[in-house]
């Protein structure tokens, strides 16, 4: 098949999104399950993209959220930053294994 | 094979890779520029998809402002031993069969879709998607207006407005200064407490 329909580009985001779940489960950097996290939701961009373009109903509403999907995950970006530099300042170490004050 | 259907795999088999390099890669500073392709790839997704805005906002924002941030975080953390994190061979075929075994999951569930219906729609421009932030949507009415006096002005020009995303807007809006506020808060300087735990 030849032509490029709406699948392919579900596919393509799937890739994405699996990439970006096993690196966020097998990553014990703290800066590495982010990058999973960006992976996870550029698939999902993909997607509300894909269908804006495919669907005549959601030309519109697609672009529209594929932009506050992009906005809000530069925000989580930058707290996420932020509190790992902080654990880094306390711990020396951006390793999540350490991070078990909490825990019960 | 028309130039779209090269494009796309071109651009399909870059960010794909991309993705798996960032998955398999042990340094983090290569994790880093393996994303950056990534993200890239994916604006050039938006491009062929007709979404210029969208793919011109994923290359600043994603591709310039967020990818620079992680960078730095990496180039802060990256001390020493801490520049790579180790995993052992088991761990890795664990990983391995479960990311199969969701993408299988998730081709099996997408492949029975039935989009034969779907087909690209009209080119929307930033203008569009400006007025649909605003809330003010112009759509020329499917059928005879009743109840709205339209003596007074062509028939094409009365709005209906739709969905409208200006509360949203707002809340992102909003959500962005708290965050910086929260990010700066967080990220002070400050005295190290007591050494390493």
């Amino acid at each position: 098949m030849s032509e490029i329909g709406l699948t392919h580009y579900l596919l393509l985001g799937a890739v994405l999104f699996v990439c970006g779940a096993v690196c966020m489960a097998t990553k014990r950097n703290a800066i590495g399950i982010l990058m999973g996290v960006e992976l996870v939701l550029n698939g999902s961009t993909i997607n509300f993209v894909a269908f804006a373009h495919f669907n005549e109903t959601f030309e519109m509403e697609g672009q529209v959220f594929a932009l506050f999907v992009i906005v809000l995950a530069a925000a989580e970006a930058a707290v996420a930053l932020a509190i790992v530099l902080n654990f880094y300042n306390n711990h020396a170490s951006v390793d999540v294994d350490t991070a078990e004050e909490l825990k019960g | 094979m028309n130039l779209t259907t090269i494009l796309f795999y071109a651009l399909a088999i870059l960010t794909g890779a991309c993705a798996v390099a960032v998955v398999v890669s042990q340094n983090i500073v290569r994790a880093a520029a393996w994303l950056l392709f990534a993200l890239a790839g994916t604006a050039g997704t938006f491009f062929l998809l007709n979404a210029d805005f969208v793919g011109a906002t994923q290359l600043l924002v994603y591709v310039g402002g967020t990818l620079v941030l992680v960078v730095f975080g990496v180039m802060l953390t990256a001390q020493g031993p801490f520049i790579k994190m180790r995993i052992g061979a088991a761990d890795w075929a664990i990983a391995a069969f479960v990311g199969l075994l969701l993408y299988a999951v998730l081709a099996v569930s997408l492949l029975q879709i039935n989009v034969a219906g779907a087909k690209p729609g009209p080119m929307s421009n930033s203008e569009n998607i400006g007025q649909a932030l605003l809330g003010v949507r112009e759509t020329v009415p499917q059928t005879e207006i009743t109840g709205v006096p339209t003596h007074d002005a062509p028939r094409s020009a009365v709005y209906r407005t739709r969905m409208s995303y200006l509360l949203p807007f707002e809340i992102v809006s909003v959500h962005l200064l708290v965050v910086l506020i929260g990010a700066a808060y967080l990220a002070r300087a400050k005295r190290r407490r007591g050494g390493a735990s």
